[in-house]
């Protein structure tokens, strides 16, 4: 009864959708208009097209790079504000420091990259008024290098969160047991922490790797249009009103996605670990 | 009169990882920060200067630009429908994920479904979300609206984070509580409103927040479900791919200046209910 309406609102404005589209991507379309029909074109045009693949691979290579990239900063900052700071009050001001940057939309902190990466930009005069190069560095700015850095920046929290979330749940008795029967801080880092962080760290790790999969701003802006990703290709061609070719690319992605965070569950029971 | 010094624990003593992660966080800060002095910075450019360093001057000439609807965009208009979609979006998360929380306290039939909808939900790239309703719309003959399709869209992705956040709530709630109610007499509804949401609340009050900005900022899910009127950030995208001033920059500065207030007021208000608590409490 209290599950109804939530089941009602994901069935109707997410599952119906979804199986829309996995129906449309079958269809036949012109430059007027989509017909029903079954054929598997869209599909074969992904696969067989080199530029879509490369597309495909660099959207993975960035979702790799940023997991590796959020996963490492936001598990050591999310440990250090739960068991190094000690002050309770201090804990919360530093966790407002991480989330106060949220409140500005994400386009305009992700263009606020550009003025300070860019060749006459902020970072570019520091370091040349140190002296730590005489021309300004140029790799900075609309390059791979620029996107993982957003990236990065936008995502590094839903790392945090999740992983604070469950470190803040370890019972410290057990880090004591684990040191009275002589383990190092790395075998209580490994044995104890790590194990019962986990479902932080697949929850951060689904989180960030699903939002990079489904950006289509920020690597279009960062790369200054160099680079494309699977949903930026796709919003050309909805853009283009080609729905079935969309719809075919929107359901590899999806399978991918899926693909994705089965194996992430099946590593981590994340359900049993969150209901509990 | 020497006082004693208490000599440290050897298990308190910061081993070395303590100032390694400190320097991260401190890097991690900076990082963080950087970026939002540029913006702080940038929007008080002179009126002839550009998005881009050097500043040309001092002026509040994008503040004011930011109150002036123009011919992109219409940025008060555009803020008043993003705060009230964003208010809907954030009552309906907070009392359906509420309801939904509580629910998956027991196990009930089609539990692992249900909770298996919620992640697909949550993992959707939001484009596709916002591909689907509109085709559905499309298909069904109704216009995409603010209050219809682009509500919609934008719970397939507050909701689910909403659940996520009440099972964090939920799980930390004492069940002995609930049963002291019942057993004391109380109707479901009674011990929903006496005993259960006043425990929760500060939990209910930060899905709310998460919930609210998550709608507010929102523009993946909504660019296609929106239909003819635009919210702040479709706004602001629109702005972005036609021409870039320093106005997107205060725009900025205002919000972090808003955000700053309210949390400063949501601080007064813990710290006050704390405190009325503690009174009562210290009195009876």
């Amino acid at each position: 009864m209290q599950i109804l309406p939530l089941t009602t609102i994901l069935v109707l404005f997410f599952a119906l959708p979804t199986a829309l589209f996995l129906i449309v991507s079958f269809f036949d379309y012109d430059r007027t208009g989509i017909y029903p029909a079954f054929m598997l074109d869209s599909y074969r045009e992904i696969f067989t097209s080199i530029s879509t693949l490369r597309v495909y691979g660099s959207t993975l290579k960035f979702a790799l790079i940023v997991w590796a990239i959020t996963l490492f900063v936001g598990f050591n900052i999310a440990y250090f504000l739960i068991f190094h700071v000690r002050n309770a009050k201090i804990r919360i001001v530093f966790f407002l420091l991480c989330a106060i940057p949220f409140f500005t939309s994400a386009i305009i902190r992700t263009i606020a990259w550009i003025p300070f990466l860019g060749r006459s930009g902020a970072f570019n005069n520091m370091l040349i008024s140190l002296q730590l190069t005489a021309r300004p560095l140029d790799f900075l700015l609309y390059s791979d290098f620029s996107v993982v850095i957003a990236y990065v920046y936008l995502y590094t929290l839903l790392m945090i969160g999740p992983i604070a979330n469950s470190l803040s749940k370890i019972d410290r008795s057990l880090i004591e047991a684990a040191r009275d029967a002589g383990a190092s801080r790395r075998q209580i880092m490994t044995h104890v922490i790590i194990p019962l962080s986990k479902t932080g760290i697949a929850l951060g790790s689904i989180l960030v790797v699903t939002q990079v999969m489904g950006d289509f701003f920020v690597v279009r802006q960062m790369s200054g249009g160099q680079s494309a990703s699977i949903v930026s290709a796709l919003s050309t061609e909805i853009q283009a009103m080609q729905y079935p070719p969309a719809a075919a690319n929107a359901m590899v992605l999806v399978i991918i996605v899926a693909t994705m965070v089965a194996c992430l569950m099946r590593v981590v029971d994340v359900r049993k670990e969150l209901v509990k | 009169m020497t006082e004693r010094i208490p000599r440290p624990n050897p298990i308190d003593a910061r081993p070395w990882t303590f100032y390694a992660l400190a320097m991260l966080f401190l890097f991690y800060m900076l990082f963080l920060y950087g970026p939002m002095l540029v913006i702080y910075t940038l929007s008080f450019q002179g009126p002839n200067g550009g998005v881009t360093f050097p500043l040309t001057g001092v002026s509040f000439e994008w503040f004011r630009d930011v109150w002036r609807p123009g011919q992109m965009a219409n940025i008060p208009v555009a803020f008043s429908r993003s705060l009230t979609l964003a208010s809907a979006v954030c009552t309906i998360t907070v009392v359906i994920s509420l309801a939904g929380g509580l629910a998956f306290r027991r196990p009930f039939p089609g539990a692992g479904a249900v909770f298996y909808l919620v992640i697909s939900s949550l993992v959707m790239p939001g484009l596709l979300v916002g591909f689907g309703i509109g085709l559905g719309f499309q298909f069904l003959g109704l216009q995409p609206d603010l209050f219809t399709s682009a509500l919609g869209a934008q719970l397939t992705w507050t909701l689910p984070f909403g659940l996520l956040g009440m099972f964090a709530v939920v799980n930390r709630f004492n069940r002995t509580w609930e049963e002291a109610a019942t057993d004391l007499g109380a109707t479901p509804l009674q011990r929903l409103r006496h005993v259960t949401v006043p425990i929760l609340l500060p939990g209910i009050f930060g899905v709310a927040l998460s919930a609210f900005t998550l709608s507010y900022d929102e523009y993946a899910r909504t660019t296609l479900t929106v239909g003819a009127h635009n919210t702040l950030p479709l706004e602001i995208y629109a702005l972005i791919s036609s021409a870039t001033t320093p106005m997107l920059f205060a725009l900025g500065t205002l919000t972090t200046a808003v955000s700053f207030l309210l949390i400063g007021i949501t601080l007064v208000v813990v710290l006050q209910m704390q405190r009325r608590r503690r009174e009562w409490a210290s009195r009876s």
